[in-house]
């Protein structure tokens, strides 16, 4: 296990590495960090002595490897429209985010893992016809579509939830605003959370049932039966542990996707979080701001996939071998 | 000797999007106490399914159509899932074919094992386990102890089979089904699994229904043989009357085609033509099309399976 954790984390680092690279590219091509240091009154040839100053004119290769290693130290360079660090604004908008994706991915989770299964015990039901009827509608409908469905239905027409913004927050540690521990705040999370969740929920429920009707026909499953044992024993501990490995993968990767699926709810629902920060820092071409939610979604869609991965393994005894090897 | 498990008149359909097909045509066998019958034939010709159609487990769309599994008395093919359960694993066992797909990956031997006596008596995990440790020492799987706690990847195809073979043998069962149970396994390891369930077999008086298409395999270990071909019966005797003298032509096909039985001649006799699917069975006698023998009565009328001169029971018109 020790020797597949650490190979995973050095996979992650490379992976990394690369982000990190596509991110500069970009910086390197679109930024103009001299604009955002100075004022429209500066003349060519003081901005070419900035420039000068600033290590803008070294080899692409030389500004990459500052660039990485102030990135090491957290310091991924500052916005120019909030005059502040990136990684300070990020941190500030980040518990917001990841906040409705942790939301969002327990709605999936929870009710994809029971419908599934259910859908693919009893494949002739009506409920498990609903399940999979609604799931194709549920797929088919885009998100903000949903949002705006939701925020029309219960908050325009029955009032019921609040149609945009966080709600009361509470601040923990000292920088995560948590929506989370009040009532105003889980109320807010309700509508985006489901908008969110909505494209996921459909696939999960497929990827469930499938993998699950899969499992149910092989042949360690009637062997199974041919022991004698009760039908709840082969489904929840026969067909479904076998279930699991294929839907961790693919769900782990999916999840990880969401956090960047979080731009259109975040839009609608004026979510403050990173996803609005996004696409205000695209209108105000704040390159530095970009490239850096580039980097930090990427390095969270990394984590996720190693977490996956390690929880894989302690799923899988094949792979703990392997490790072990 | 008594019966132990009798097939009567059984039927097995599988219902197709078109039509319906029959797997299994009106067969009647029986196992009596203790016995090893083998059940011979070429993939195809309904062994499994009628092996399976015993327990209830044929995969869907197929189903019982009509006919009688009588075990130990009762009429089990009425029986619904919950008393089906009460016989599958714990009064009769089965082995299956493919020892690598038949243990689930993902759990322990001893959690495969304990789970099935569980399933069938309110025994304590202590005793459950004593028992899965003495199982193990009978299919001579060294530091049983062990294994009990490792996954089936473990362990080669060979001790694989053993354990299936050990978890068959868990709850004394009266019969246990092989299908085709050396089949995946080379050849050297064939002969020490048919040795140990020969062995297990005799000990305990346990009735074997083995399924295979390996007539080596049955002549090793069983007592009758059944020649099964398209679904129906066509040859029911002896062993060693089967082997040495048998009476319809597909069995004579059968036996010609093994080398040591084909004599001097250099190349391997062959039945011209392969079996028919289920839906081309032909009128008559299904082996019409294929058989050297075959008369006008072939065609027409189904030959019924019933004892002839040589004392074995034949299903052939031109066998007197």
């Amino acid at each position: 296990m020790f020797a597949f954790t650490v190979r995973r984390i050095l996979q992650a680092i490379v992976v990394m590495l690369v982000i990190s690279f596509i991110g500069f590219a970009i910086k390197h091509n679109f930024g103009d960090p001299v604009r955002e240091l100075v004022g429209e009154r500066v003349t060519p040839e003081e901005r070419a002595q900035i420039r000068e100053r600033l290590g803008l004119n070294d080899p692409f290769l030389v500004q990459y490897s500052r660039f990485l290693v102030d990135a090491l130290h957290g310091d991924l360079g500052r916005s120019f429209f909030f005059k502040r660090p990136v990684t300070e604004v990020i941190l500030s908008k980040a518990p917001a985010t990841l906040e409705l994706v942790f939301c969002a991915s327990l709605i999936v989770i929870l009710l994809s893992v029971p419908a599934g299964i259910h859908a693919a015990i009893y494949p002739r039901r009506l409920l498990s016809r609903f399940i999979m009827g609604s799931s194709i509608v549920g797929v088919s409908i885009p998100v903000f579509l949903t949002a705006i469905m939701l925020i029309y239905i219960f908050s325009v027409e029955l009032g019921w939830l609040p149609s945009f913004g966080r709600g009361e927050t509470v601040l923990l540690f000292g920088f995560w605003e948590s929506g989370l521990l009040t009532k105003d705040g889980l109320l807010h999370l309700i509508m985006p959370s489901v908008a969110l969740s909505s494209i996921m929920l459909p696939l999960f429920i497929r990827l469930v049932r499938s993998e699950m009707m899969e499992v149910l026909e092989s042949e360690y499953v009637k062997f199974a039966w041919a022991k004698g044992l009760q039908p709840r024993r082969v489904w929840y501990v026969h067909a479904f542990k076998n279930t699991l490995l294929p839907v961790i993968t693919v769900g782990g990767v999916q999840l990880g996707i969401m956090v960047a699926f979080t731009i259109l709810t975040e839009t609608v629902f004026q979510w403050q979080g990173m996803g609005s920060m996004f696409i205000e820092s695209v209108s105000r071409a704040d390159t530095a701001l970009m490239v850096s939610y580039i980097v930090v979604v990427g390095a969270i869609f990394v984590v996720v996939n190693t977490m996956v991965d390690l929880i894989y393994g302690l799923v899988n005894p094949t792979v703990r071998v392997a490790g072990r090897q | 000797m008594g019966k132990l498990l009798s097939i009567e008149h059984l039927n097995v359909d599988f219902a197709m999007r078109t039509e319906t097909l029959r797997a299994v045509d009106n067969v009647s066998l029986a196992v009596h106490r203790g016995e090893r019958l083998g059940l011979v034939g070429e993939s195809g010709a309904g062994k499994s399914v009628l092996g399976f159609s015993i327990i209830n487990l044929i995969s869907k769309p197929g189903y019982i159509d009509s006919g009688r599994v009588v075990f130990q008395g009762q009429d089990i093919s009425t029986y619904n899932d919950e008393q089906m359960r009460t016989i599958r694993g714990n009064r009769i066992s089965m082995i299956f074919q493919d020892p690598m797909m038949t243990l689930n990956p993902v759990l322990t031997i001893g959690a495969q094992m304990k789970e099935t006596l569980l399933a069938h008596a309110s025994i304590s995990d202590a005793e459950a386990t004593a028992i899965c440790l003495e199982k193990l020492r009978k299919v001579y799987i060294s530091s049983p102890g062990k294994r009990l706690t490792q996954f089936p990847h473990e362990f080669s195809g060979g001790m694989r089979q053993r354990i299936v073979i050990a978890i068959s043998l868990l709850t004394n069962p009266a019969l246990i089904i092989a299908d085709e149970p050396t089949t995946a396994l080379d050849v050297t390891i064939q002969a020490e699994i048919m040795d140990l369930l020969l062995e297990l077999c005799e000990s305990d008086r346990m009735g074997l229904l083995l399924i295979t298409h390996d007539l080596a395999v049955v002549s090793q270990v069983t007592q009758r043989i059944a020649v099964m071909y398209a679904g129906t019966i066509v040859e029911l005797g002896p062993t060693g009357d089967i082997i040495n003298r048998p009476q319809h032509p597909y069995t004579r096909g059968l036996l010609g085609a093994l080398p040591q039985k084909a004599g001097d001649s250099r190349r391997l006799n062959q039945i011209p033509g392969v079996m028919p699917g289920l839906a081309k069975i032909p009128p008559g006698c299904p082996f019409n099309d294929r058989c050297n023998m075959a008369g006008d009565i072939c065609h027409e009328k189904r030959p019924p399976l019933i004892v002839k001169q040589s004392g074995n029971q034949v299903a052939c018109h031109m066998v007197d």
